[in-house]
């Protein structure tokens, strides 16, 4: 999936828009946020939910599956409405759609899982002002088709919740000794409390971002065609 | 990175810029938000009855447990600074103040319960606290909301025996540390949560404070 052909990123394109992603496979599309545009570990978006949610599991789940859900919604939205939005209101178009997303997204989950809603408390509305969710909308969805604007929106919201997952894994497991409330290090084992709370939260990101940085350094150096 | 295609280009002519009218910038704005509103209200009447029913089965489940298993309950509204037992019909009754008195199988009062909300550590902390109003004794308490501390300030909550060791001690409370409670007005903080804990007591103290004389006034009121 590391080999996507640049050079021909400038050909010509059947949607004559300005600044349109260059055509790609709807896996391509689908694989760039799990992976190489990674939300949080490569573009560095959307960090005060991140930080915030990650210290139990199932709390970093939900948020990421919410807002995979307001990125596929307000995706398909903006791109079937792309034609329709005037420039000069599109920000203030593309913003009132997210906010519906989100909003729907907090109603059924407080319906569904409460006790969840509950524990994502103030950061379910605030993922309107996750940056990812305008960015994908403005760089991406406003410019693509239907199609390519979901898959695009759920691979960057399946990034965002692997990225989650693997921070809230850590922070639980070493803060708590549990992995979704079950004791898995045993009654010997002294939580790390750190972990779970705020400044636990910047040590992990850290960790995973050097662990990140190193296995993508590791490979350009084996492969200097790319 | 290939992340950034976009640099300030507009996001739409194909042909050269025109000047859109500013009626259609308003429709779209007026159309979007209209479909918006229409959308939220519609999702929020279906969810609303499962959000009530949640929130009626967690204050069910606290009230049992807070006034130990009792046979039956009445729901008291506070209205203009007096307990009713029925609240007039245009109120919202989820909106009013409630206490609920627990009644054993022979109709007699075995307590009150009523919910409490406060500051702790880092929000509002709201418990559900049961106690038989004239002698201030509690019956019990339940968390029935925190968002303090993970790992230290939410023992309050997952720590069962902090919980506990309030049955039978009588208010107003004082907070203890390093020794076992000796007085009945006695409960010992927790270790790492002595804030939320004293947080906890000061809340107990004051809804005692403000409920335990309305109460009273209703079984006056009621005798008579």
């Amino acid at each position: 999936m590391t080999a996507l052909p640049v050079s021909s990123a400038a050909a010509p394109t059947a949607e004559l828009v300005p600044g349109a992603p260059p055509p790609a496979p709807l896996i391509q599309d689908l694989w760039r946020g799990i992976s190489r545009e990674n939300p949080v570990v490569i573009q560095m978006l959307g960090m005060c939910p991140t930080m915030a949610v990650t210290n139990l599991v199932a709390n970093g789940i939900a948020m990421g599956l919410a807002t995979t859900f307001v990125l596929v919604g307000s995706g398909i939205f903006v791109s079937l409405f792309r034609r329709h939005i005037a420039n000069e209101v599109r920000i203030t178009s593309y913003i009132l759609i997210i906010a519906t997303f989100v909003t729907l997204a907090d109603m059924i989950l407080a319906a569904t899982f409460p006790v969840i809603s509950k524990a994502l408390g103030p950061f379910m509305p605030l993922i309107v002002a996750n940056c990812l969710l305008l960015g994908r909308a403005e760089a991406f969805a406003a410019k693509v088709k239907v199609t390519r604007a979901l898959v695009d929106g759920l691979g960057m919201g399946l990034g965002f919740t692997l990225s989650l997952t693997v921070l809230s894994t850590l922070r639980e497991l070493l803060g708590r000794g549990t992995l979704l409330g079950q004791p898995v290090l045993g009654a010997g084992y002294e939580p790390w409390v750190f972990m779970v709370l705020p400044p636990g939260g910047f040590f992990a990101l850290g960790l995973l971002l050097l662990a990140v940085t190193w296995v993508r350094g590791r490979r350009a150096r084996r492969s200097p065609a790319r | 990175m290939t992340g950034h295609h976009h640099h300030g280009a507009p996001a739409l002519p194909a042909e050269p810029a025109r000047q859109v009218p500013a009626w259609r910038l308003l429709l779209t704005l007026a159309v979007a938000g209209g479909a918006s509103g229409a959308l939220v209200v519609t999702v929020y009447r279906l969810t609303l009855p499962a959000v009530q029913r949640f929130a009626g089965q967690q204050v069910e489940s606290a009230v049992r447990e807070v006034l130990k298993s009792p046979a039956r309950w009445d729901t008291l509204y506070l209205i203009g600074g007096k307990l009713v037992a029925i609240a007039p019909d245009a109120s919202d009754k989820r909106e009013l103040p409630q206490a609920y008195v627990g009644r054993n199988a022979a109709g007699a009062p075995i307590g009150a319960a009523i919910t409490a909300k406060e500051p702790g550590f880092q929000e509002e902390l709201s418990l559900m606290i049961g106690f038989d109003p004239a002698s201030g004794t509690l019956t019990g308490i339940k968390v029935l909301e925190e968002k303090e501390t993970p790992g230290l300030g939410d023992k309050i909550e997952t720590d069962s025996g902090f919980g506990a060791q309030f049955r039978e001690r009588v208010a107003p409370l004082h907070g203890i540390k390093g020794r076992s409670p000796a007085a009945s007005d006695e409960v010992q903080t927790i270790t790492g949560a002595t804030i939320s804990s004293r947080a906890v007591i000061r809340i107990i103290n004051n809804a005692l404070a403000r409920w335990r004389p309305l109460l009273l006034a209703y079984d006056k009121q009621a005798a008579r």
